[in-house]
């Protein structure tokens, strides 16, 4: 049995448990295709895709159940000064190596911040692990440009108020409120929807159950269930983090309709009235072809569109219990207060 | 095989056995149903690979949360709550009435009750643990795949995955253990092992140690409940194996479905809330 903890400190602010935060990979457990019969001559790219047949569930969907992984090195907006869409394979296999490098020296040696675990020792880089391979040079396919597009006046305003939002709630460890949502284990990047790179652990477990596919995202369990029944969305007063998903199958692809987000997780500055359509096909045995695209009038004055396969990995995924071992609040809250009384303390004997 | 098909039988049989005979067949019937209520033969719907189909949203509508020994009504432990907060009386779920503690055991539960509002992981938004995230109140949702069960609870997004074919022993230890399921006809049999020590049964303080080892069985009782009975073994805590049991009720409104209870913010002010900074005095 062997053991993959890839949790990272990031920044300063994220202590989490980190053996909890762990990937398990159990020798020879790797999965079987569901139909081996099925399973072979599978197509490397998405273009060939198109003439792979996904295997069956036992009620006839597509089936896109197992463990699965979005790691990435290529970045979500392309590069400045890149102009191709694609890489070549050297190209690709340079900038990944050059990433992996930026990843593992992430801090400066000799300082207070370097003073924690080596990341390539513990197999916290992306490099160590399985990742979706990918020869774009940005996530984002529309605009063809690869960037996301200009922000809109009412989306810049937002983000302005939020920024006064939080300055006006204090310092950031000034109480646990302030500090950010990963950190708190409330939720992480990556959870999704839509689905991103969340750096780390960016695993998902798939399962499919008659009119639902669930989705299991690695960090902090968060799991979405995906009503694909036909059922409507519920009102507009049910937001929450996650938002509210709703799902259905055109032809081999499960498309995902999400909306009623509470606004308190905002991906990338996006307004409450985000929409998020998610398009999932299996292209091989070994590759979800990850379409996602996003919709908010209100952020962005175009729709935009960003393509991150996914590849299969090695389960199972261990439980994340995240909140349950979060001693890092509670350390950086009382290291703040003591810097205070130390800072007070001094004042008061200058005087 | 029911009451009505006897008085049917009844009424076939008036004139040809006589009122007398019929009845003490009615009474062989009557009893025969009786003893199978108790062993129900309902056979589930199937899914389309042919296993009982347990899919849905269940919930359990008992005070097993509360505590799941026997227990009279309470005062709220939080006092502004009132009668809002107070403790309904429950005729437990523990087969037998009372848990078959070691005598140690049983003072670190009074312990544990004692200390509640300090200690009980659920106010603080941690993993229930088995089999409490069942009965917790909240609802939870069987995702039935091919290899994988899900049990995906409201309360603080607990899941747990349910090993059909691809089993292991637990790689380590956990707040909802590692669960390893089987078929036994209509039932489903999940082998939960590999927990840690921190999670409780009940606001009672009942708890547990990590030699904690569960065995689940779901059996469909009917077309919308299901029998859960969770046989409970941990040397370290209990003298004997012990039962709990009770009826699990499926939500059939049509829009019924797992809400989000990222319940972690509402109890972080009452975990890191003395840390706070204080105003410059």
């Amino acid at each position: 049995m062997r053991l993959r903890s890839r949790s990272f400190l990031r920044g300063t602010t994220v202590a989490l448990a980190l053996t909890l935060g762990a990937t398990i990979s159990l020798a020879g457990q790797a999965q079987a295709p569901a139909k081996p019969a099925t399973a072979k001559a599978a197509p490397a790219s998405a273009a060939a895709g198109k003439a792979y047949k996904a295997p069956r569930t036992p009620d006839g969907q597509p089936d896109l159940q197992g463990f699965w992984t979005n790691s990435t090195y290529v970045p979500l907006e392309r590069p400045n000064g890149v102009t191709k869409e694609i890489y070549t394979p050297d190209e690709a296999e340079a900038a990944i190596k050059a990433a992996a490098l930026r990843e593992a020296e992430q801090t400066e040696p000799g300082t207070t911040a370097d003073v924690h675990y080596d990341f390539s020792q513990f197999g916290l880089d992306r490099s160590q692990s399985t990742f979706a391979k990918n020869l774009r040079t940005s996530l984002i396919v529309d605009p063809p440009d690869g960037k996301i597009p200009p922000v809109t006046a009412e989306g810049q305003k937002r983000a302005q108020e939020r920024a006064a939002a939080r300055k006006a709630a204090g310092g950031q460890y000034d109480a646990v409120e302030n500090m950010p949502i990963g950190s708190r284990c409330i939720i992480m990047g990556g959870a999704g929807p839509p689905l991103q790179n969340a750096g780390y652990n960016a695993n998902y477990q798939i399962v499919q159950g008659a009119g639902y596919v669930m989705i299991l995202t690695e960090m902090i369990h968060d799991v979405r269930i995906i009503p694909v029944d036909g059922r409507p969305q519920p009102p507009s007063q049910v937001r929450q983090w996650v938002g509210l998903s709703r799902g259905r199958w055109e032809g081999e692809t499960l498309v995902v309709e999400t909306t009623n987000f509470n606004g308190k997780n905002a991906f990338r500055g996006a307004s409450e009235n985000l929409k998020v359509t998610e398009r999932f096909t299996r292209t091989a045995d070994d590759t979800i072809s990850y379409r996602f695209t996003v919709e908010d009038p209100a952020t962005w004055a175009r729709p935009w569109t960003a393509e991150a396969p996914m590849a299969k990995t090695d389960g199972p995924i261990f439980e994340f219990a995240c909140h349950e071992s979060n001693y890092g609040i509670a350390n950086i809250l009382a290291g703040a207060r003591a810097d205070e009384k130390k800072a007070a303390e001094q004042k008061k004997g200058s005087n | 095989m029911n009451v009505r098909r006897c008085e049917g039988a009844k009424v076939q049989n008036r004139f040809l056995i006589g009122t007398m005979t019929a009845a003490v067949a009615c009474g062989v019937l009557l009893a025969l149903t009786s003893v199978m209520a108790q062993a129900p033969a309902y056979r589930a719907p199937r899914t389309p690979d042919g296993k009982p189909n347990l899919n849905g949203i269940w919930q359990a509508m008992n005070t097993a949360n509360w505590n799941i020994e026997p227990h009279p009504a309470a005062p709220s432990p939080v006092r502004e709550l009132g009668a809002a907060g107070a403790v309904p009386a429950g005729l437990g779920v523990v087969e037998g009435g009372e848990i078959p503690y070691l005598p140690e055991a049983r003072k670190k539960q009074q312990e544990n009750y004692a200390n509640r509002l300090k200690l009980d992981p659920e106010i603080k938004c941690y993993l229930p643990g088995v089999p409490r995230a069942t009965y917790q109140g909240f609802p939870f949702q069987i995702i039935q795949g091919t290899k994988h069960i899900m049990l995906v609870h409201e309360f603080a997004g607990a899941v747990r995955t349910v090993y059909m074919t691809d089993q292991t022993e637990a790689p380590a230890d956990s707040w909802m253990g590692w669960s390893n399921g089987r078929w036994e006809g209509e039932t489903l049999v999940v082998d939960t092992k590999g927990f840690n020590d921190l999670s409780w049964f009940d606001r009672a303080g009942n708890f547990h140690s990590e030699a904690l080892h569960v065995v689940e069985r779901f059996t469909p009782r009917s077309a919308e409940t299901l029998n859960y009975e969770v046989t409970i073994e941990d040397p370290k805590v209990f003298s004997r194996p012990w039962k709990m049991s009770m009826p699990l009720y499926k939500r059939v409104e049509r829009n019924a479905q797992i809400l989000e209870f990222r319940c972690v913010e509402f109890a972080e002010d009452l975990l890191y809330g003395h840390l706070r900074k204080q105003p410059a005095k």
